[in-house]
């Protein structure tokens, strides 16, 4: 029978998978987008910084950067569970998940449950039903109480083709 | 409407859009603003691109613009609210933003009960024909305290 593969390895390219697919999109980079991974299960964080305030007086989070913050986390957990399978077989070549396509959202509704504090927030999603040309995704985002929804959010994706 | 409200409704609407540190973070501007409407306008820019493969602009940056664009919308409604904040805000995603075009959002407070307004927006690229995105929201209405 085969070893498993030594922990620190399946880590590795569980990690440089995720970052590959995180940090080839501009705007996850311009709003300051990065997960935590623990085995499957992801959560997004948005740091916080000045320029996501929409509202200076309270002050808040402006409510474009909350619901772009729930649709980049449904595309990643939507694109990370498209590619879980090959990943974990060794089958993703080093250079395949470069091409991958991304889902595209179809449409995307924001529930604003509290305003949005200037701290970090959290978010993460579940995957409702995935088939295999459209899926629906739902996404809960806090900040200091998970208990205390800030926004939540679903969405309706068009999954992309995949070959072979 | 008398000149004096018509200013000051102007004036709030425009410092609104001045005053969101967010939205001159993504440079967009306040085109026009006029009884419950708001026309909004942002630069294509590569910062903000969601599929490397195609440089088409991230869904979340048209939502950003469609918010703020609805927000203007009431604030600059007649019965004008001190401040406002998004309840839901449902984006439909027609078709890919052409890259290198300016987007231009459009809404309209269709709406307006005591405590909430009702908005849908429009986004375009440069064949306005087509529209790149629709939304529709609901927003608070803060009104001053008398």
């Amino acid at each position: 029978m085969k070893r498993p593969e030594p922990v620190q390895v399946v880590k590795q390219r569980r990690d440089a998978t995720l970052d590959k697919l995180v940090s080839r999109v501009p705007y996850i980079q311009f709003l300051g987008i990065n997960f935590d991974r623990r085995g499957d299960e992801l959560t997004a964080i948005l740091p916080y910084a000045d320029k996501l305030i929409g509202n200076p007086a309270l002050p808040a989070i402006h409510g474009g950067v909350t619901a772009a913050f729930l649709e980049v986390t449904a595309i990643i957990e939507l694109s990370w569970s498209m590619i879980w399978q090959d990943m974990e077989a060794g089958k993703l070549a080093d250079d395949a998940d470069m091409t991958l396509k991304l889902p595209k959202t179809i449409d995307f509704t924001v529930d604003y449950l509290r305003s949005g504090l200037p701290r970090d927030a959290y978010a993460r999603a579940r995957i409702n039903r995935s088939g295999r040309r459209y899926a629906s995704v739902h996404v809960e985002a806090w900040q200091d109480n998970r208990s205390r929804l800030f926004a939540q959010g679903t969405g309706h994706f068009l999954m992309p083709q995949r070959d072979g | 409407m008398t000149d004096i409200q018509k200013t000051r409704r102007d004036m709030i609407a425009r410092q609104f859009i001045e005053a969101i540190p967010h939205a001159q973070e993504l440079g967009m501007r306040l085109t026009t603003v006029e009884d419950g409407k708001a026309v909004i306008a942002m630069d294509y820019d590569t910062r903000l691109v969601g599929d490397p493969e195609t440089g088409v602009i991230h869904g979340g940056a048209v939502s950003a613009l469609m918010d703020t664009c609805a927000g203007a919308a009431v604030m600059s409604h007649p019965e004008a609210a001190v401040a406002t904040a998004t309840l839901d805000l449902r984006i439909d995603y027609m078709r890919p933003a052409t890259p290198g075009d300016q987007i231009t959002a459009t809404a309209e407070c269709y709406h307006v009960t005591r405590s909430v307004a009702f908005v849908r927006a429009t986004a375009v690229d440069a064949d306005a024909d087509r529209p790149v995105a629709t939304a529709t929201g609901a927003f608070t209405i803060e009104r001053a305290k008398s």
